[in-house]
């Protein structure tokens, strides 16, 4: 335990002065949040209101808020370019197929992690399960790379010679799969948690009203972790438009683009490498504003049906 | 009581299946590593080495710009987790003071950035704009608080018995006192985890460095892989057995990664359960 050092030097403060000593603790604990603060408005406030760029026409070596109003050019250029269009397709697929077969896997695997009574296998299960959350995202490429070459694994398997990260059909099967390997079994952590908490009476009762396993499962431990289960999709739906960025930037190449090339690959290419820095800005803009959108709605209707909600 | 049975072995096969697709790409990419090129190209490299070769450990140990590159990522992580830690323990703990007036501002302040962010241009603009491009600055400072893992610690810190930090108070302890000689003593788990987290995240990073360091003698160990990966660089800036760089050339990127990857590997399994309770907490309590 711990022990004070000190003994109290005086009696304990009367109530007014107990007052004033906690507003003048307060100010003790503003003072901590002050390099916070700073960060927090340097670093991710600052570049929101640097979007500004987005309506602005950006010169090198000029403001970093651009220096004249162009309105909506940029946006009325990305509207009416097709590369957009394909990029914002891809973008919707991609995301919307990672959601699908990523979201449910880890419940499933939490699921049957819990019906394992030797503790020791499960933790094994468990221990290898979370490792390639551990890994940078440089070194599964680098290892996607090496199953799928010409040479590797996957064609050895299969006896074939395919070159599957050049080709386009192949490459959102590659990503998501690669996303459910590094995933998954991270991905059971809260939901493990989660059940860690269900009331064993329920499935005592559960049992005397004649549910077996599988009635259990679905009456009792689902609606158990259903919190858990709709934080968790607001969360994915709020990153929707955000598929891994990194990862596509590592897997793809220009063969692989009419199904790989997604919104932040496209932006990075244009903005940072080709430096139209306020076009790049007003597509960056749109993608985060569906973002925000689709997290509020996703919050919104959840508290509305279920009562569970972020906010 | 069969079907309980059925369900025990279909459960044990698909558990086996998680188990041995998690582990075949690290023992894939070992063998590769260990393997002779000839066996590498003709597909035959599967779990073990074939051909056991160490010349593509020796080439690559003995390229100085991977050196380089490794101490640079030690460097990067060490100064970046304790900036991070410093000011997410610094904030978490203002943030777990319910009578704090202003505290749901501040809370809305971090979690806002959870859903909407600059975006890469502004973020990418600002950061050339203030001259932190090729300096260990542009690496450490941008990512300095992740959100969720404030999260986690605040949920920790409120987690703790009041009557501790008041008693701490009465006693004549100021807040500086009391977050130093009180609270942290008791959070070493959090800590910890913290420490965890962000170490990871920092040696894992690549992206940041990728973006805003030109010079290659700065770079992580992860931006010369991701260079060797994508053909961008040929590894051996050094190599000087020329007959045999072509021909180990393969299995240098396996090599690469095995060594990335080696530190992770390693006290993985010390740590495995820290980040695990990290994580719980925050799970059952956020």
């Amino acid at each position: 335990m711990v022990t004070l050092t000190k003994a109290p030097p005086t009696a304990p403060a009367a109530p007014p002065k107990r007052a004033r000593r906690r507003l003048s603790q307060d100010w003790q604990l503003y003072s901590l949040a002050v390099l916070p603060l700073l960060f927090f408005a340097v670093f991710r406030y600052a570049p929101m209101v640097g979007n500004v760029i987005a309506f602005r026409r950006f010169r090198p070596g000029g403001s970093m808020f651009g220096d004249d109003w162009v309105g909506l050019r940029y946006v009325r250029m990305f509207l009416a370019d097709p590369t957009f269009w394909q990029v914002f397709t891809n973008t919707l697929i991609i995301g919307a197929l990672t959601l699908i077969v990523c979201f449910p896997l880890p419940i499933v695997l939490a699921l049957l992690l819990n019906e394992v009574r030797i503790k020791r296998l499960k933790g094994f299960v468990q221990s290898v399960s979370y490792l390639p959350h551990f890994l940078s995202v440089v070194i599964v490429a680098g290892m996607v790379g090496q199953l799928l070459s010409v040479d590797g694994t996957v064609n050895a398997l299969a006896g074939t010679e395919i070159p599957f990260l050049q080709r386009p059909e192949w490459f959102r099967t590659i990503y998501v799969s690669s996303e459910v390997w590094q995933t998954v079994g991270w991905g059971t952590i809260l939901y493990l948690a989660a059940l860690t908490t269900l009331d064993e009476e329920l499935y005592d009762a559960a049992k005397i009203d004649g549910a077996g396993r599988l009635r259990q499962t679905w009456h009792v431990t689902l609606p158990g972790i259903r919190p858990t289960m709709i934080t968790l999709l607001i969360l994915n739906i709020g990153t929707f438009m955000a598929v891994g960025f990194e990862k596509i930037l590592l897997l793809y190449n220009p063969l692989t683009y009419p199904t790989a090339d997604v919104i932040p690959t496209y932006l990075y290419r244009l903005g940072v490498v080709s430096g139209n820095f306020s076009y790049g800005a007003a597509i960056g803009l749109f993608e985060a504003l569906i973002g925000l959108i689709l997290v509020f709605s996703a919050n919104t209707i959840s508290r509305r049906t279920v009562g569970t909600s972020l906010w | 009581m069969t079907g309980r049975k059925v369900f025990n072995v279909i459960n044990a096969v698909v558990l086996s299946a998680v188990v041995v697709v998690t582990l075949y790409p690290f023992l894939n990419i070992v063998a590769r590593s260990l393997s002779s090129e000839e066996e590498i190209i003709a597909g035959r490299v599967t779990l073990l080495p074939r051909g056991f070769d160490l010349t593509t450990y020796r080439l690559v140990m003995s390229d100085d710009l991977f050196w380089t590159n490794y101490r640079n990522t030690v460097v990067y992580t060490v100064v970046a987790t304790i900036i991070s830690i410093v000011l997410t323990t610094c904030y978490a703990y203002v943030l777990s003071k319910h009578h704090l007036r202003g505290r749901g501002v501040l809370v809305g302040i971090a979690v806002f950035t959870m859903f909407f962010s600059g975006g890469l241009i502004p973020n990418y603009v600002l950061v050339s704009g203030l001259g932190l491009r090729n300096t260990i600055w542009a690496v450490v400072l941008p990512n300095a608080i992740n959100v969720f893992n404030l999260l986690v610690m605040k949920a920790f810190f409120e987690s703790l018995p009041v009557e501790l930090e008041e008693q701490a108070a009465v006693d004549g302890l100021g807040t500086y006192g009391i977050l130093l000689r009180i609270v942290l003593p008791l959070s070493k788990a959090i800590v910890a985890t913290m420490l965890l987290f962000y170490a990871v995240a920092y040696w894992n990073s690549w992206f940041t460095a990728f973006l805003y360091l030109d010079r290659a003698d700065l770079f992580p160990v992860t931006v010369y892989l991701r260079n060797l990966i994508a053909g961008a660089t040929d590894a051996t800036s050094t190599g000087s057995v020329d007959t045999n760089v072509a021909q180990v050339a393969a299995n240098i990127k396996a090599v690469t990664m095995v060594l990335t990857v080696v530190p992770i590997l390693t006290v993985y399994p010390f740590v495995q359960r820290y980040f695990v309770s990290g994580v719980m907490l925050g799970a059952v309590k956020g």
